[in-house]
């Protein structure tokens, strides 16, 4: 008997799922397997959320098991003390500070260095291995050798510096005071997450096509102008997305820092996250640390929104 | 399959049997890491063949001691049976419920806390301070004082730089005003080929550091924390004219006289800094003494011990520190946790504790005759004690701990403002933390 490729199709395709299991409907299959993750979600993310949200109006401390808890008054209380104290605002800027600077940093010197190993060269991907492997290691290993790197009297930092400028090595310290603590920990960030943003650019750029070029050529466009044009353009939503990572990355830097200076001196490395821990689980003032968390994430939720409506734009250009 | 079941039940109820028995005889104690941490394991091993217990252990770096058992505590966790926590933690630990009240077992047992030494009473066992509500067992003294390189001072060359310099002879500082002296006099300068620099002091901003050498330094100024009239009442104390003067000086003697790069350095630093020959005096605790005097590089008679001097107006003071051993209310071995504090207070215990290198707090140990020259420090840890004045042991003391660390490293460290002005912040905070305390 011949049968005509729409029959053999209908009999290679298999009968509805859902009648082989007693009846469900396809819908509902669907939501068997997907409400374990639901569920993880709902109890891992969004019941602390809410319950955040909830403690973030009481005086709760996590530490005062037999106080009881109760609400601030007025009710707003936690959230106006936080945003009405000069150290909080002072501890965003310092936050501020060192995301805009390592972000800079890290575009630049990530795209340079994508834009050199784009090209073919003897060695190239031992060089690209080479390079990527400070964002290998762990934060809490790059803030301790780091600390060395920067000791005034044995650290190879202050011996470079002296080497190119004649000031004393021992005559100044890179993580004490002075003002160089905040630019010291947007070199260590810089060094260890600059690959990461290297990498992604390398992607943007492999993903041009190189018949873009040779137009380019034949319409008689110069380098810089292809630069401008076609690489640039073509590589921005790769480079926005980075920003992006390295900007959440950023906002609740912690370790790497907390190591480097603790915060200090005095508050001049003081990010929003070692404060938030720090009225968290050392002051333990739950109910304000909350409010706290709450205006961080309200915070870096709203950036990120807007980034990401401006990225989805850049792409549909 | 009756007769499986019940075999499989019978396993099961040994297995638990014995882990319930196995937990009755095991206890662990929890500390921070350090050496006296270690000679109390030695020490423990008498406990072990007397009670048949075996003895567990969990220590914790200081840096994040507080952090790591705070939360034990807080959490209601299981892990520790006894806890050697800091000083001022035991109102929190009273307060919160987390310790077991000690006074009807010291009772029944006929422990007596007059029997150990007034000030460590005070500063490890009672809650409110000043009340007989006790709820550790003093178990290691402690207190600031300083060490000099003793063989640098005894030189003939670096004698006479000093007397043509200050136009006296180079003793062991009797006043902060002197000790600024001796440490200008040692900062760069060459001895053996190297330069050193003159004292190590407490700069550590994350945890309690500064605040701990500060205050020791401040108490001897005229610093007080409130009004012994009035508790709480911090104006005008916190914040006197004295108090100003020794925050003054603090930054001072870190402006001119530390090891360039020590920014953030506590106890581990300042150890590291003095027996690797880097500076001439180093402030810290009594625990690192016994260290010292077995090292290489600065034992053998090559360091003395001083109490920390005296302020401008002849008061003298020291920061303490040391903790009590407590009972864990949460412990689910009560009667052995309670044994061991029982063994641990007995004379013979405590005896063999000092010399193994443990600070004992027992009277009948530290005013026995021959306890002054037992060891090179002996005298000096015993003058200290004398003297001590500790921080906050609020509940909320690790609030005020914070807000002291921020003022004191910024105006210290950072350089920005003024003493006054860092005075007055904290009071400012500090009163914040009272009254969301309920206590102003």
């Amino acid at each position: 008997m011949v049968t005509s490729p729409i029959d053999r199709l209908a009999r290679a395709t298999p009968p509805s799922l859902a009648r082989k299991v007693r009846g469900l409907s396809d819908r509902t299959i669907a939501w068997i397997f997907v409400a374990p993750t639901i569920l993880l979600l709902l109890a891992i993310n969004i019941f602390p959320l809410i319950w955040t949200v909830y403690l973030s109006f009481t005086n709760y401390a996590a530490n005062k098991p037999n106080r009881e808890i109760e609400w601030v008054e007025p009710i707003y209380r936690n959230y106006a003390r936080i945003l009405t104290d000069e150290g909080t605002w002072s501890n965003m800027q310092t936050t501020a500070h060192f995301l805009i600077w390592t972000i800079i940093l890290q575009v630049i010197i990530g795209f340079t260095l994508a834009w050199l190993i784009n090209r073919k060269f003897k060695g190239n991907d031992l060089l690209t291995t080479l390079l990527v492997v400070p964002m290998m290691l762990s934060p809490a290993v790059v803030g301790n050798f780091w600390t060395f790197l920067y000791q005034p009297q044995i650290g190879v930092v202050n011996y470079i510096v002296e080497f190119f400028t004649g000031i004393p090595a021992a005559s100044f310290s890179m993580l004490g005071p002075g003002g160089l603590a905040p630019w010291s920990i947007i070199i260590v960030d810089t060094w260890m997450w600059t690959p990461f943003v290297m990498l992604i650019c390398l992607a943007g750029l492999r993903s041009i096509p190189d018949y873009i070029y040779e137009a380019a050529e034949v319409d008689r466009a110069s380098k810089w102008r292809q630069f401008w044009t076609i690489t640039v353009p073509m590589v921005l939503p790769f480079l926005m997305l980075a920003v992006l990572f390295r900007g959440i990355e950023n906002f609740k830097m912690f370790d790497m820092v907390n190591l480097l200076t603790g915060g200090g001196p005095g508050d001049e490395t003081l990010l929003t996250s070692i404060d938030l821990k720090r009225e968290a689980f050392e002051k333990w003032r739950t109910g304000y640390s909350s409010a706290y968390a709450i205006i961080l994430f309200v915070t870096v939720f709203g950036l990120a929104s807007i980034y990401v409506k401006a990225l989805n734009k850049v792409k549909e250009r | 399959m009756k007769r499986m079941t019940l075999a499989a039940s019978a396993a099961t109820a040994l297995i638990w049997a014995t882990q319930a028995s196995a937990q009755d005889k095991e206890l662990t104690l929890c500390w921070a890491a350090w050496d006296p941490a270690n000679a109390l394991v030695e020490l423990s091993k008498d406990f072990e063949a007397q009670s048949g217990t075996k003895m567990n252990f969990e220590f914790v770096p200081w840096p994040n001691f507080a952090d790591r058992m705070l939360n034990e505590l807080n959490s209601g966790g299981q892990l520790c049976d006894l806890m050697i926590g800091d000083s001022q933690w035991i109102g929190g630990a009273a307060e919160n419920g987390w310790y077991v009240k000690l006074n009807d077992f010291f009772d029944k047992e006929g422990i007596s806390m007059d029997a150990f030494v007034p000030a460590t009473v005070t500063g490890y066992s009672e809650w409110p301070k000043g009340t007989p509500n006790y709820w550790s067992l003093p178990a290691f003294g402690d207190v600031v004082g300083w060490t000099y390189r003793k063989d640098w001072f005894e030189r003939p060359e670096i004698q006479t730089a000093f007397k043509e310099k200050y136009g006296r002879d180079l003793t062991p500082p009797a006043t902060f005003a002197e000790l600024k002296d001796v440490a200008e006099f040692f900062q760069g300068r060459d001895i053996d080929g190297k330069t050193v620099y003159g004292a190590s002091i407490y700069t550590e901003r994350g945890s309690e550091g500064i605040t701990m050498g500060a205050m020791d330094v401040l108490h001897s100024f005229g610093f007080k924390y409130d009004n012994p009239e009035k508790p709480y009442d911090m104006e005008g104390f916190v914040n006197s004219d004295g108090a100003i003067a020794g925050l003054e000086f603090y930054k001072s003697l870190y402006d001119c006289c530390v090891a360039p790069g020590t920014s953030n350095t506590y106890m581990g630093e300042g150890i590291d800094a003095y027996k690797s020959g880097q500076v001439a005096m180093q402030m810290n605790f009594a625990f690192t003494w016994p260290g010292f005097e077995v090292d290489p590089n600065v034992g053998g008679g090559k360091t003395g011990y001083l109490v920390n001097p005296k302020g401008p107006n002849g008061e003298q003071y020291a920061q303490l520190g040391g903790q009590g051993i407590s009972v864990v209310a949460n412990t689910d071995n009560m009667d052995g946790a309670l044994a061991y504090v029982k063994w641990f207070a007995q004379q013979d215990v405590q005896q063999k504790w000092w010399s193994m290198g443990g600070f004992s707090c027992l009277k009948a140990v530290v005013e026995d005759p021959s306890f002054a020259t037992s060891q090179p420090y002996a005298q000096t840890f015993l003058d200290s004690m004398a003297i001590v004045k500790d921080f906050w042991a609020e509940p909320s003391y690790a609030s005020l701990l914070q807000a002291s660390q921020a003022r004191v490293h910024d105006y210290v460290v950072a350089g920005n403002g003024t003493a006054k002005e860092a005075l007055d912040g904290m009071i400012a905070d500090w009163t914040e933390v009272f009254m969301d305390d309920g206590k102003l």
